[in-house]
């Protein structure tokens, strides 16, 4: 109990709020990444490999990446949960897809991969940040 | 790939993919807790869509 403790004021002590945003920012950037710094490799390269592949079939399924619409409630949660993956979304940006075909028997599916992989993204962020801060 | 059972299949292998390596440390915990999470997630939609079949839509 007493070295437990030990290590965790250790890790706790080294968890300045310049590393913790540098942590947090890169696990939401790269899915993994947050975990790869904080030392925990297999679980990084898991999330690594998963987020975006999960992310990736919801484009392949015809998914919609969403616009950020305030005046539209849903569209805008679902916005949000787009863009917790990270990188991925911006590079699906920038090669045009995630245009979304409402007619495609797959396109809710491919809706339901793309945002559940960005609010996974957003789980795996929240375990990274409490590795840092020695939780873990 | 417009299997409504495969992607239902592949969606909750992901789920419990990165959910039982969020929760546990140890690989054969990470393979049980994700194992019975799948097949939980598979029985359950088996039964919810049996549970739905006498509503017609």
């Amino acid at each position: 109990m007493g070295t437990k403790s030990t290590t965790a004021e250790r890790q706790r002590a080294s968890a300045e709020p310049g590393r913790l945003l540098l942590v947090c920012g890169l696990a939401w950037l790269v899915p993994g990444a947050g975990h790869l710094i904080a030392g925990r490799r297999r679980k990084g390269l898991i999330f690594l490999v998963a987020l975006p592949l999960m992310f990736a079939i919801g484009l392949w399924l015809q998914g919609r990446l969403f616009p950020l619409e305030i005046s539209d409630p849903l569209v805008f949660l679902g916005a949000i949960a787009n863009r917790g993956i990270g990188a991925p979304y911006f590079v699906a940006k920038l090669m045009d897809a995630g245009a979304g075909t409402v007619t495609a028997v797959s396109y809710e599916y491919g809706n339901t991969f793309l945002m559940t992989a960005g609010l996974l993204n957003f789980l795996v962020i929240l375990d990274a940040f409490d590795i840092t801060m020695g939780r873990k | 790939m417009t299997s409504h059972f495969w992607l239902m299949a592949l969606y909750a292998f992901f789920v419990s993919l990165v959910f039982a390596v969020l929760l546990r440390d140890d690989p054969r915990e990470q393979l049980k807790t994700g194992g019975m999470m799948l097949g939980g997630f598979i029985v359950a939609a088996y039964v919810v869509s049996w549970l739905m079949y006498p509503f017609p839509l």
